[in-house]
């Protein structure tokens, strides 16, 4: 399948999303906000799920700290400038990252699993049980982050549309950041450690410090998330954190495709969506979100996404008279 | 005194109760093709990862060019030049054959950790995965997917992967091992050229190969070294007769 034709489906999305407050009402502009917030954050993990072979299950530590970092800096200021509030999310979820990092990243398989899960379990309970952050009532923000330079404010993120784009730059951007770093040489030692890091390290790389990275780069887009999050809710509380969160995380990554940037971007939308309209069906909705999500696993493995592939080799194989695809790797 | 690249001394490694390598003192001479022999269980597989760090012995040292390498793990040793095929075929069976050698090639960089450019634009990369595909050939298999190529083109790959970190010592655990003879002979072809300016220690049970490109033996049983010498010596060894050549039938 040629480049353009792969990439259409996800040029024809972003269109869709940069036009779409033209004609959406604020509601609407403000759901898709924040799947748009939820998207990113499971992009992020895609890195470690899908590239890295790191299954992480307390990934909702760093979205927890990239918002409460802002929150806790600023609750009471009577400004939040962008510049300052948003690096320093990114710094507090990034040194997390590197700390619980360099920790799990001693174990593998199951290990990993339950360290990253008991490391963020510890966060949630530190803000579940400091009064001084708001226990289990979280920290409110009135104020929405303001850019400014001078005293001249350029972007106001208080008006919907306006916080809407800024999202939507923070997740492409953050798409483009990783397609770069999976092309340079530092992708192709990652996925190299998934498929098999035992032979990675005979041939020659510490793969401790490739994990590390790759961790902390994930942690720190988690936290770029986080932040959005708890400046778009003007709301942080520790649910944030809470290993049910990292466990959705999972699911979007899964159910959209792993290993493949857009496919959790497409599994959050499914997600968040069925969330926000299946309630209105039944009063049932989490059986008949959980029917729907092992029906995708059961009938496409390599998540939702992986349909548009194998419907037009469908029909190329059709208009070519049925022939089995050549067996040749993707790059 | 023989210009010696690797050393080991009095090298001890025991799996609980088994001892696999006991006392293990060997020489290993620049420029040669020492090949390791023995029943199976002799403790030849074990002695390899030892060299090549997958185990740390229990006591004794590995000396490679004088310097002591016997505590470093393998991406320190791999770097240092010694690289390794191994007996299991161990690829990375989802990339093209290609992007296998790649990822060993790329390993010669002063580091990976570079986030910008793209990876295929770097020319000396290129050049190394090239000599590597071109070397082990698998030139016009690049674009297969690894997991579905034969047996023996995995193996071919698999020193493929070794040539394309351009290490000085070669250590190869069965290169041989469930290859047609077709493929066999390529492969020793191979060995012989490589021979010409590389140190060569191999394990292999196929003798004939062996007798054709070793120009030192070491015969193991047991996990101890019961001889070491030229292939004259190891031939005409009443110890080797009796406790291994005599019975090899079951092992070639």
């Amino acid at each position: 399948m040629s480049a353009l034709i792969r990439s259409m489906p996800l040029l024809a999305a972003l269109l869709a999303l940069v036009l779409f407050p033209q004609f959406g009402s604020e509601y609407y502009v403000g759901l898709l906000t924040r799947i748009i917030i939820i998207a990113l954050f499971a992009l992020s993990l895609d890195l470690l799920i899908g590239y890295t072979g790191l299954v992480s299950f307390g990934h909702a530590a760093f979205y927890g700290i990239g918002g409460y970092a802002l929150a806790i800096a600023f609750q009471d200021a009577s400004v939040i400038p962008l510049w300052q509030a948003l690096p320093l999310s990114l710094a507090a979820a990034a040194f997390a990252a590197l700390v619980i990092g360099w920790i799990s990243i001693r174990t593998s398989g199951i290990y990993f699993i339950m360290i990253t899960l008991a490391m963020a379990q510890m966060f949630f309970y530190f803000f579940f049980e400091s009064p001084r952050y708001g226990g289990d009532d979280g920290i409110f923000l009135f104020l929405k982050p303001v850019l400014m330079v001078g005293s001249e404010d350029i972007l106001k993120l208080d008006q919907e549309n306006n916080f809407y784009y800024f999202a939507l730059s923070c997740l492409v951007s953050s798409y483009l950041l990783l397609v770069m770093i999976l092309r340079a040489p530092f992708g192709k030692v990652i996925k190299a450690i998934k498929a098999n890091e035992h032979r990675v390290r005979a041939l020659g790389y510490s793969t401790s410090g490739y994990k590390l990275v790759s961790f902390v780069i994930a942690g720190t887009l988690a936290g770029l998330a986080g932040f959005l999050e708890g400046a778009h809710s003007g709301y942080v509380n520790p649910s944030y954190m809470s290993w049910h969160e990292s466990g959705v995380c999972i699911a979007m990554v899964i159910l959209g495709g792993m290993g493949t940037l857009y496919g959790p971007i497409v599994g959050a939308f499914i997600i968040v969506l069925l969330q926000n309209f299946l309630p209105e069906l039944t009063e049932h909705w989490q059986l008949l979100l959980g029917g729907i999500v092992i029906a995708v696993v059961l009938f496409l493995p390599r998540g939702a996404t992986s349909l548009y592939p194998r419907i037009c080799d469908l029909i190329r194989r059709s208009r070519r008279g049925e022939r089995e695809p050549q067996e040749t790797a993707d790059d | 005194m023989i210009d010696s690249v690797l050393r080991t001394v009095r090298l001890n490694k025991s799996f609980g109760g088994l001892i696999a390598t006991n006392n293990v003192t060997l020489e290993f001479e620049r420029g040669q093709v020492h090949a390791i022999i023995g029943p199976n269980g002799a403790g030849k597989t074990t002695l390899i990862n030892l060299l090549s760090g997958d185990l740390l012995p229990d006591d004794g040292e590995i000396l490679f060019n004088g310097r002591n390498i016997t505590n470093l793990p393998p991406n320190k040793i791999s770097q240092l030049g010694i690289g390794r095929s191994y007996q299991k075929t161990n690829i990375f069976a989802e990339f093209s054959c290609y992007e296998n050698c790649w990822v060993a090639a790329q390993s010669r960089l002063n580091t990976s950790m570079r986030f910008f450019r793209p990876a295929r634009q770097l020319k000396a990369v290129l050049e190394r995965t090239e000599r590597a595909l071109e070397l082990c050939g698998l030139s016009s298999r690049r674009d297969s997917r690894a997991s579905a190529m034969s047996y023996g083109e995995q193996r071919q790959l698999e020193i493929g992967m070794m040539l394309a970190t351009e290490p000085e010592l070669l250590l190869l655990d069965e290169p041989l091992a469930g290859m047609g003879s077709e493929e066999s002979l390529q492969v020793i072809e191979l060995l012989r050229r490589l021979a010409a300016d590389h140190t060569l220690i191999l394990i292999e049970h196929d003798m004939d190969a062996v007798f054709s490109i070793a120009q030192r033996l070491t015969v193991m049983v047991n996990g101890r070294v019961l001889e070491t010498g030229s292939i004259e010596r190891i031939r005409s060894s009443q110890a080797v007769q009796e406790a291994y050549l005599g019975v090899a039938e079951d092992a070639v």
